[in-house]
């Protein structure tokens, strides 16, 4: 019997209708075998055009539909959910990308309008080979795995387990609180940033649907949507969790103190330790590094004074694996390595110091007590702070990294506060887009900060003049005063960037998800899908998508948290259509394709000779399909006819 | 339009939906401006074309084939990729014998996020393509049929 092909070219407003002749290509499209109907029309995704192919469906009795339009990520589900709800089969429906990949390349309208005519002939030669297909649904896990314990990681594991869900939270630090822990105030509201984060931090902790697993990493994450496992690696303690009633005499009694990497190394913690005290979990750990017990042999302190005889220095790791249906990865961000900018002089001029370390120096039990002080112990006279460092610049980084403008400002009131210091405030733009921001800038304009519009060019020690002697001399040109200045001061605070992080390739392999050119995890569509990913049942929030403050990660946090609820409510999914299919009569038994199978869906059948896909392991990615030497195995709505199809209607 | 006597290539491509495919819509949404010749083909995988599909193409009438996939480690479905750029291999050699020029068929790896990295692969490709002239094999392999 001969298909009836339905065929509809869309304008889409003047996104298509401007370059591509459409009505051209509809005629065309009449022209060509089996096609009873093509129409062009302004938006083919309204519901008019919809509409208008259900009833061409009903009415004329079309057998297969073309829609000729944007590409199929945008709307091809959209078009499948129409065909389906007229009675079609959604697989006897074929997208032809005429706006991404033709009407926006070229401004030449003939060449545009012959290629559409080519994609559109392509996609009718293949929609006459598509074959129904039932999809099958299978129940979604409703545990989720979040990934990061920082403010982002924290808010969208609140919301989750709030709703009843619950959560596995994996951090790889001994606690959370992520930087937001390590940060004084925030702006612009100036809140006190323990204040908030503790106790967000204590309900994680609490919480009967959260099950925090600190000190750990997931190392493996296999499956499809709704049922995922992730394999965890939990780094020994040392100590017994379950024991430990956090009541921190090992850390008094330890008798020996390294450098803090909680104070960003200039405060000292115990080698038995927990990064602050109001760490969650209270549980310490052992720096196994320097221990004397496992450097040395001697020791054991620790345990001889721990009233619950919770130290346990023969833990082992421990390798588990969690059954979950989704994953929000809230990973966070790298600070950018100052000691990339030489000329900006940080580890060689002592009193040039990163911003974080300026938090650690104003936070009230941090290194100094909340003191803004040299290493000479003394408070500065003057402090400029210099902002953009590894943003905004080619060398480094492209990208702005937002939160710096207001973090600086933060900065030059907290000095300005606490301090008799004169502040200069060295940027390129004054970026304060949010809510309270401006008038943030505004305030500091009136606190008697100078601010002066240039990128620095050096931080030096080589005085050229008797005032700048003994004094840190930042150089400039102030673009506004077309003049290069020279401004000595005894503190520099390098306003750091963000960075992906280290392990953001990796955790972007273990999860199958992409990253954007700037290294930071790709989001399914940057306005519309902002914390979904290509994975589905992955979202991304937080930092780990690009540069972010601490209302828009909680924002990104929750967002998160209500697209993994929004899957698990649904109790179940749509298992990958698109699977590998073996046909017995044609299989010569030789076995090519078990090896290939990345996911061990193939298995060989030694009695029957032949070899058999379990279907709910397949994922479709059609290796198989094109290694089998007898083309005994097809993919669904991928299969050889309907590619030879194409091929030969693009080489006609 | 001026009327030239140009030749323009047609170069059919294989596409990975979760990289190229999605960076060739970049490019698109960035209006990077690329000739048109190059007809994409929409497949889950690099590692789903098969090397006959790729002959087809070329016998069918086709001046070029790309096929493009995931950066190697950035697979979807782990190493989908690794086994595509194994069969390139051989089909190289075996296009190599048939006489077809290597800048006919390429093998890119080209990420989500490569939008001006795909335009550029295909104005380099057709540029290369315009210089061989056009392959065909179509009319070639008839002659050796008759």
């Amino acid at each position: 019997m001969a298909e009836k092909i339905g065929v509809y070219v869309c304008h889409c407003g003047t996104n298509i209708g401007k370059t591509v002749d459409c009505k051209a290509v509809a005629d065309y499209a009449k022209g060509l075998p089996d096609v009873v109907v093509a129409r062009d029309y302004q938006y083919t995704c309204s519901d008019p055009g919809q509409e208008m192919i259900k009833k061409d469906i009903r009415e004329l009795s079309l057998t297969r539909v073309v829609v000729a339009s944007c590409s199929p990520l945008m709307h091809e589900g959209t078009f499948r959910r129409a065909v389906g709800n007229a009675g079609l089969n959604p697989f006897l429906f074929q997208m032809a990308n005429i706006r991404e990949q033709c009407s926006w390349i070229t401004e030449d309208r003939h060449l545009a309008t012959e290629r559409a005519k080519a994609i559109v002939g392509a996609a009718v030669m293949r929609v006459a080979y598509n074959e129904p297909i039932e999809v099958k649904k299978v129940p979604v896990d409703p545990n989720v795995l979040i990934v990061g314990g920082g403010i982002t990681g924290i808010e969208a594991a609140l919301q989750l387990a709030d709703a009843g869900k619950h959560v596995y939270l994996v951090e790889k630090e001994p606690t959370i609180g992520g930087y937001m822990a390590r940060f004084d105030k925030t702006f612009p509201t100036l809140d006190c940033a323990a204040c908030i984060l503790t106790p967000k931090m204590v309900f994680v902790g609490q919480h009967e649907n959260i099950d925090l697993l600190s000190y750990s990493e997931v190392i493996g994450f296999q499956g499809y949507v709704g049922n995922f496992t992730a394999t965890v690696r939990r780094k020994p303690r040392y100590v017994d969790e379950e024991k430990c009633n956090g009541c921190g005499t090992c850390e008094t009694k330890c008798p020996l103190s390294v450098p803090s990497e909680f104070e960003c190394g200039m405060g000292k913690r115990k080698a038995i330790y927990r990064p602050f005290p109001q760490a969650v979990p209270s549980t310490p750990v052992i720096d196994r590094e320097h221990c004397l017990y496992f450097t040395k042999g001697v020791c054991k302190v620790c345990q001889k004074f721990c009233p619950s005889g919770a130290i346990d220095f023969d833990q082992k790791e421990k390798v588990v694996d969690l059954k979950v249906g989704t994953a929000i990865l809230a990973t966070g961000f790298d600070l950018f390595d100052p000691s990339r900018i030489k000329e900006y002089g940080y580890k060689r001029l002592p009193n040039v110091i990163t911003s974080l370390e300026f938090e650690r120096l104003t936070h009230a039990s941090g290194p100094t007590g909340g003191k803004i002080l040299l290493k000479n112990g003394k408070a500065p006279e003057s402090v400029a702070i210099v902002h953009c460092v590894g943003s905004r610049d080619r060398n480094y980084n492209e990208y702005c990294s937002r939160v710096c403008c207001m973090y600086s400002l933060k900065t030059a009131h907290l000095v300005h506060e606490k301090t008799e210091a004169k502040v200069y405030e060295f940027y390129i733009d004054m970026r304060a887009f949010g809510k309270g921001y401006e008038e943030f800038y505004k305030r500091l304009l009136e606190e008697d900060v100078t601010f002066i519009r240039g990128r620095v060019a050096e931080v030096t020690d080589v005085a050229q003049e008797q005032s700048e002697k003994g004094k840190l001399v930042v150089v400039a040109e102030d673009t506004l005063l077309g003049i290069v200045r020279r401004i000595p001061v005894d503190m520099v605070v390098l306003s750091l960037g963000l960075e992906p992080r280290k392990d953001a390739v990796q955790v972007a392999h273990t999860f199958s998800i992409s990253r954007s050119k700037d290294g930071f995890f790709l989001e399914k569509h940057p306005k519309l899908a902002p914390v979904s990913t290509a994975a589905d049942g992955v979202y991304i929030a937080g930092s780990c998508q690009g540069p972010k403050d601490i209302p828009d990660s909680v924002a990104q946090g929750a967002a998160a948290a209500a697209n993994a609820l929004s899957l698990i409510d649904r109790k179940e999914v749509e298992l990958e259509p698109t699977v590998a299919l073996i046909d017995e009569e044609s299989c010569s038994g030789c076995k090519i394709c078990v090896g290939l199978c990345p996911y061990n869906a193939i298995t060989f059948d030694s009695t029957k000779n032949v070899a058999e896909i379990t279907v709910a392991l397949c994922k479709g990615c059609g290796v198989c399909v094109a290694s089998c030497p007898s083309g005994a195995i097809e993919q669904q709505n991928f299969t050889n006819r309907q590619l030879l199809a194409e091929v030969e209607a693009i080489c006609a | 339009m001026e009327l030239s006597t140009r030749f323009e290539p047609k170069i059919v491509g294989f596409l990975c939906k979760w990289c190229a495919y999605t960076g060739a819509d970049l490019a698109g949404t960035s209006r990077i401006k690329y000739p048109p010749n190059i007809n994409p083909i929409r497949v889950n995988c690099s590692g789903r074309v098969d090397p006959t599909l790729i002959l087809k193409a070329l016998a069918s009438g086709a001046d070029g084939v790309l096929i493009a996939g995931c950066h190697p480690g950035d697979c979807h479905y782990t190493n989908g990729n690794v086994k595509t750029m194994r069969r390139f291999k051989l089909l190289q050699k075996m296009l190599d014998q048939f006489g077809i020029e290597k800048d006919r068929v390429r093998l890119e790896w080209v990420s989500a996020s490569e939008g001006e990295r795909y335009a550029r692969i295909v104005d380099s490709m057709t540029e290369n393509i315009r210089t061989l002239g056009p392959l065909n094999w179509k009319s070639k392999i008839e002659v050796v049929a008759q």
